[in-house]
């Protein structure tokens, strides 16, 4: 017959952590596989507008990126939008130059491939926007891209 | 004698928890999860020529200006922006019989047959003081009518969802049916 265990103290039993290693490690995997790195410190504020149309940018070192905004250091640089590639600002006439180094970086049989990536302040005026599309047009860049965030309506 | 076998020390495995640990909070603190993406768009080739207009006739052409309050005109009427996913759909949905639709042409495209596609450029113009968001906004809103009729060809043509499609040739061929017909004007003011 069943008896009830009166008293005796049940003990919990530990709980064991050797899968913990496991655990941890699947979650770098993760992690190392989602991350990517940003080569260049941004210099200018970056609010990208939103849209829902969006298209992936696939292979990632075709791309290269033109950043436009208000600086970041309102007080050193002021609020007018600038422009910066690579590391720095850069005026209007660099444009030509920096495609240039970009096409020169990539292998030959990538050159045609390489994607301009326009990464855009919502707030920055058009006026910026077309002489930068005009000195692409000008070098022979096509291929560009409107960076933006998913979501919106 | 028989040789005692020589027990190989075992590793402590103990640490690895804190090292995985060490490597996951670098990785945490370093990953940004932007994936990058946007409307992928292709710029003219600059113009040889300046005083040599191309001529289009006037119903292939949807006019569309953007001025500096950015607000909207479409084909010389004001619009409002939730207004126009529907009339670019409407201006390039082809419509044979109808006069002052853009032309259409049938053209002998590649896994699907004669198809009936549309003559009509979206013409799009923006002020120098146009806003970027407005412009993108605006972007946005054509590319979503031309996605909605080529999801319509894929659904029709190959019982597929535009975006499911993974054969580059079907995908081509939904890409020529209904291209992405947007010129871009050279820069100038709109008053």
């Amino acid at each position: 017959m069943a008896k009830f265990r009166k008293g005796g103290q049940k003990e919990v039993p530990a709980i064991s952590t050797g899968s913990m290693p496991d655990i941890i490690f699947m979650l770098i995997f993760f992690f190392m596989v989602t991350t990517s790195m940003r080569e260049t410190t941004l210099k200018v504020k970056m609010k990208l507008p939103e849209a829902t149309e969006v298209q992936k940018l696939e292979k990632k070192s075709l791309v290269s990126f033109i950043y436009i905004g208000p600086p970041t250091n309102a007080k050193l640089y002021g609020t007018e939008a600038r422009l910066q590639l690579n590391d720095s600002y850069a005026r209007i006439e660099d444009i030509i130059p920096f495609i240039e180094q970009e096409r020169l970086d990539r292998a030959e049989a990538d050159r045609p491939l390489l994607t301009t990536s326009l990464k855009i302040h919502e707030e920055v005026r058009m006026g910026l926007v077309t002489d930068v599309k005009q000195e692409l047009r000008k070098c022979g860049a096509f291929r560009i891209n409107y960076s933006t965030r998913k979501g919106g309506n | 004698m028989a040789r005692k076998k020589k027990k190989v020390p075992e590793i402590n495995a103990s640490s690895m928890a804190d090292i995985s640990f060490l490597l996951l909070i670098f990785f945490l603190v370093t990953t940004t999860m932007d994936t990058d993406s946007g409307i992928t768009r292709r710029l003219p080739p600059p113009v040889e020529n300046p005083d040599m207009d191309v001529k289009v006739k006037e119903r292939n052409i949807l006019n569309v200006m953007i001025n500096k309050y950015d607000k909207l005109m479409v084909n010389g009427k004001p619009c409002d922006i939730t207004e126009l996913k529907d009339k670019t759909r409407d201006f390039i949905t082809p419509k044979p019989n109808d006069e002052k639709a853009p032309e259409v042409e049938v053209k002998e495209i590649e896994m699907i047959g004669n198809f009936m596609t549309n003559k009509g450029v979206v013409s799009l113009k923006n002020d120098r003081g146009t806003s970027y968001m407005m412009y993108i906004a605006v972007q946005n809103e054509l590319a979503k009518a031309f996605n909605e009729l080529r999801e319509e060809v894929a659904m029709t043509y190959f019982k597929q969802h535009y975006a499911d499609i993974t054969d580059k040739d079907k995908i081509d061929a939904v890409n020529k049916a209904v291209p992405v017909r947007i010129s871009e004007a050279e820069p100038e003011e709109i008053k």
